[in-house]
């Protein structure tokens, strides 16, 4: 830094240590030297820079110009930023003769179909042909339910709602629907599940089990092929036959009961189109209440778990739709009633109907009390059904093992779960928090708030009441809450290996003496035999 | 979230379902500008609301002229009445890390240190003091916690001037859509832990007005951050899995950003095998 000339009146060569001139003299007796030394100065402040292309000398000349000609107050305690704001500028012009392709940001994608949702449909014409001859399906007032909701704090965007109406309307334009309702949203990693709950009419339902029919007489054929190959191999050795019998598969319920009382449908966003859950299966459900997982957003996503989870996400997000609404649909009680008046306990108590002559409690009372709300979905058992089966009806293919099997159906005891109208009070809490928190959405204007129930158990589960109307809905991520932390699934123990007999024990190999000692004796033996018939042995 | 903002905050963080009730938005906006003006705070932040088994603790932060300075955090049971609570001291944060289950919604309720950590609970008891922990001492450590975890605010919204003091920066306009998507480009309001450990390659393109904190890149577990676009790109929403209920949302391009607890307050501890 020295090689360049001096600046700065105190530096040496800038003359001022000669005995006459001093740095307080405002006349400097050779001017040259200064001028040299501001040249050099200069020189240096115009030296560009290898990164930016900029020069420190036009640099302060363009502060000090937008500073005077903008005069900021208490401009040196924004300096900084007015030096950045000059270098941002001079950034921007492009000397490219390329210009950037237009980026259509997906926003405009998104509202393009969000405008979708609003067209109108068809013909007024038709409208009113259609509503004649099927029974009107009901279009659920989301919006109504929004509102009451909301006086709690729960639920989503107004616009967010509308959409889903929107989106409910077109669902009911498409499928055969006859009662429809949204059920919540369920929020997942990339994306997140609206879902609707929905009654298909009478027709729909038989084709679904037509299907499943098929695909069950398919596999009987696969045992068929099976069994031929393997009398052919019998001819050959074969290792031990396997003696595992897995336990019998549990049959799902049939559509329309149970667990699969409803159908669902999702989308990701209200303005794509729903797609149809599949129905739940026993072992889904089982399953699903070993494992937490994840909701990613796509449907076809793998849910990689111990134990492993037969089937997607789809399957595994239809598993806990039902156990949410098993656990958490409440209603006012007496709203519902049994359609005739016999015990319970009968397993055809999966039917209720709306009481005509119900008398809603006041608000107070329902907040107070909370044996003023029932369940009306039945629980779910142990086995992953509604109602109990037992497995070992289905024993006629395999006749060998029927003893076995009755012995297992010994063993397992009928379940029988509470039944359909229970009383919410009945529900066991967790340590000691409650399964459910009641309470009013104001306590300012008592006239006109609504009685919230919110369920411990599954967090983002609520329901409101309010005079004759109430609702469930469930705005979460998907999982039960439990106080203890989850841990999975120890591995099964490792399976008994065959029974031990002579062909497969091992036994110890005979020592070099023992070998010898054999060895010996056979020889003599040989020997012996060879001296009866006269003939002299050689030993190896 | 500021609360000049909150209805247009509270609208965009509602796709999680959860909100506040409009008797509760107009309560906040008439008694969170008092509280501004009793304590003098230069900002108020409306922090969310924890909701135990009896009732809810609505939470707001006062921040003075150092945004990172440690924040003084009131909680209401109504939205109306206001009360200070006092700075979590480190044992406070370390017995409240110990504690599980939900809160209980009233805040004179006594945790039974016995259970929780005997240690602690035979220390006070020499002391002379009960071996109890009060739902106050729990609340504030947690959202002291939860602040130092998963308190983010998007990168280029807060400078560090030359002295050492943060503000905010009143040039930041709002992350690019392109930036919005990307995990780097939030950070953690809190004293950062990683930054040394970058290597000085990386330090060289740091900029130490704008980027003296710690980014989400590196949070433990990977994947602990949920980002979303929704409506198209229009919003940006981030949810933490650690700790479930804490939302966080930017509209790109714009100044608005804010993020928010709803929930039970609760460590989702069983994040390793959601994922």
């Amino acid at each position: 830094e020295r090689g360049h000339g001096p600046y700065q009146p105190h530096e040496p060569g800038y003359g001022l240590d000669q005995p006459e001139y001093s740095p307080y003299e405002d006349e400097i007796p050779d001017p040259q030297a200064r001028m040299l030394a501001i040249k050099n100065a200069k020189a240096y402040l115009l030296k560009t820079s290898t990164k930016s292309g900029l020069n420190l000398y036009d640099h302060f000349a363009n502060i000090l110009t937008k500073i005077l000609d903008e005069q900021p107050t208490n401009t040196v305690d924004i300096i900084e930023d007015i030096s950045k704001d000059v270098k941002w500028a001079q950034f921007r012009k492009k000397m490219d003769t390329l210009r950037d392709e237009h980026l259509i940001p997906p926003t405009f994608q998104a509202a393009e179909k969000y405008k979708a949702l609003f067209v109108k449909e068809g013909g007024g014409e038709e409208e009113e042909d259609l509503e004649e001859e099927m029974g009107q399906p009901s279009l659920p007032n989301v919006m109504e339910t929004a509102f009451y909701f909301e006086q709690a704090g729960i639920g989503l965007n107004k616009d967010e709602s509308y959409y889903i109406f929107l989106a409910l309307k077109n669902l009911i334009n498409v499928q055969p629907i006859q009662t429809c309702r949204f059920w919540g949203k369920i929020l997942g990693l990339e994306m997140n599940y609206i879902i609707a709950e929905v009654q298909l009419q009478e027709g729909e339902e038989d084709e679904e089990i037509a299907e499943e029919g098929e695909e069950i007489v398919g596999e009987g054929e696969k045992e068929d092929e099976a069994e031929e190959d393997d009398e052919q191999k019998e001819k050959e050795a074969e290792p031990p036959k396997s003696t595992y019998k897995p336990p019998p598969e549990i049959p799902k319920e049939a559509n329309g009961t149970g667990t699969n009382k409803y159908v669902y449908f999702v989308c990701n966003e209200p303005g794509n189109p729903w797609v149809k859950l599949p129905p739940v299966t026993p072992a889904q459900i089982v399953c699903a209440r070993k494992i937490k997982k994840f909701f990613t957003g796509r449907l076809d996503a793998p849910v990689v778990s111990f134990p492993p989870f037969p089937g997607n996400e789809a399957n595994y997000l239809r598993a806990q739709i039902a156990r949410i609404s098993a656990g958490t649909h409440v209603s006012p009680t007496g709203f519902y009633q049994f359609a005739n008046e016999d015990e319970e306990e009968d397993e055809g108590a999966d039917t209720y109907e709306e009481n005509p002559e119900f008398e809603p409690p006041p608000v107070a009372e329902m907040v107070e009390s909370l044996a003023t709300w029932a369940h009306h979905v039945k629980g779910i058992l142990k086995q992953g059904r509604c109602v109990w089966i037992n497995p070992s009806q289905k024993s006629e293919e395999n006749d060998e093992d029927e003893e076995e099997e009755e012995e297992e159906g010994e063993e397992q005891q009928e379940e029988r779960g509470p039944p359909l109208l229970t009383l919410i009070s009945e529900d066991e809490g967790m340590k000691d928090i409650p399964a459910w928190t009641a309470k009013a959405s104001t306590d300012l204007i008592p006239k006109y708030s609504v009685a919230i129930l919110q369920s411990n158990r599954w967090p983002g589960a609520y329901a409101f009441a309010s005079g004759r109307k109430f609702e469930n809905i469930y705005f979460g991520w998907g999982h039960k809450y439990s106080p203890e932390n989850h841990t999975p699934e120890l591995p099964p123990p490792a399976q008994a290996e065959f029974p031990s007999g002579p062909g497969i024990t091992e036994t110890v190999d005979p020592t070099v003496e023992d070998e010898m000692a054999f060895k010996a004796a056979q020889e003599e033996a040989l020997a012996e035999a060879e001296e009866e018939e006269d003939e002299e042995g050689e030993d190896d | 979230m500021e609360v000049q903002s909150l209805p247009a905050a509270l609208a965009l963080v509602a796709s999680g379902g959860t909100g506040l009730s409009p008797e509760r938005r107009a309560a906040l906006g008439a008694s969170l500008p008092l509280v501004q003006r009793d304590y003098r705070f230069e900002r108020v932040w409306f922090w969310g609301c924890i909701q135990g088994v009896r009732g809810t603790y609505y939470i707001a932060e006062g921040l003075g002229p150092d945004r990172a300075a440690p924040r003084s955090r009131l909680y209401s049971l109504n939205c109306l009445d206001w009360s200070l609570l006092t700075p979590a001291t480190k044992e406070m944060l370390a017995l409240a890390e110990q504690m599980k289950g939900r809160f209980q919604g009233d805040p004179s309720f006594d945790y039974s240190l016995s259970e929780i950590n005997a240690e602690a609970a035979a220390r006070l008891v020499e002391s002379g003091k009960e071996p109890v922990m009060k739902e106050e001492g729990r609340l504030v450590a947690t959202i002291e916690l939860i602040d130092r975890a998963v308190g983010i605010v998007p990168r280029g919204a807060f400078v560090k001037t030359p002295l050492g003091a943060v503000h905010e920066n009143r040039h930041f306009e709002g992350l690019p859509l392109a930036e919005a998507k990307k995990l780097s480009s939030y950070f953690h309001l809190t004293e950062p832990v990683n930054l040394k450990n970058k290597t000085l390659l990386e330090k060289a393109d740091l900029d130490p007005s704008t980027d003296f904190l710690d980014s989400l890149e590196h949070d433990i577990p990977r994947g602990s951050w949920s980002i979303q676009l929704e409506k198209g790109g229009a919003v940006v929403v981030l949810r933490s899995l650690l700790w479930l209920g804490l939302t966080f949302y930017h509209v790109p391009m714009t100044k608005q950003f804010g993020y928010v607890y709803f929930g039970t307050g609760e460590k989702n501890l069983d994040l390793p095998f959601m994922l």
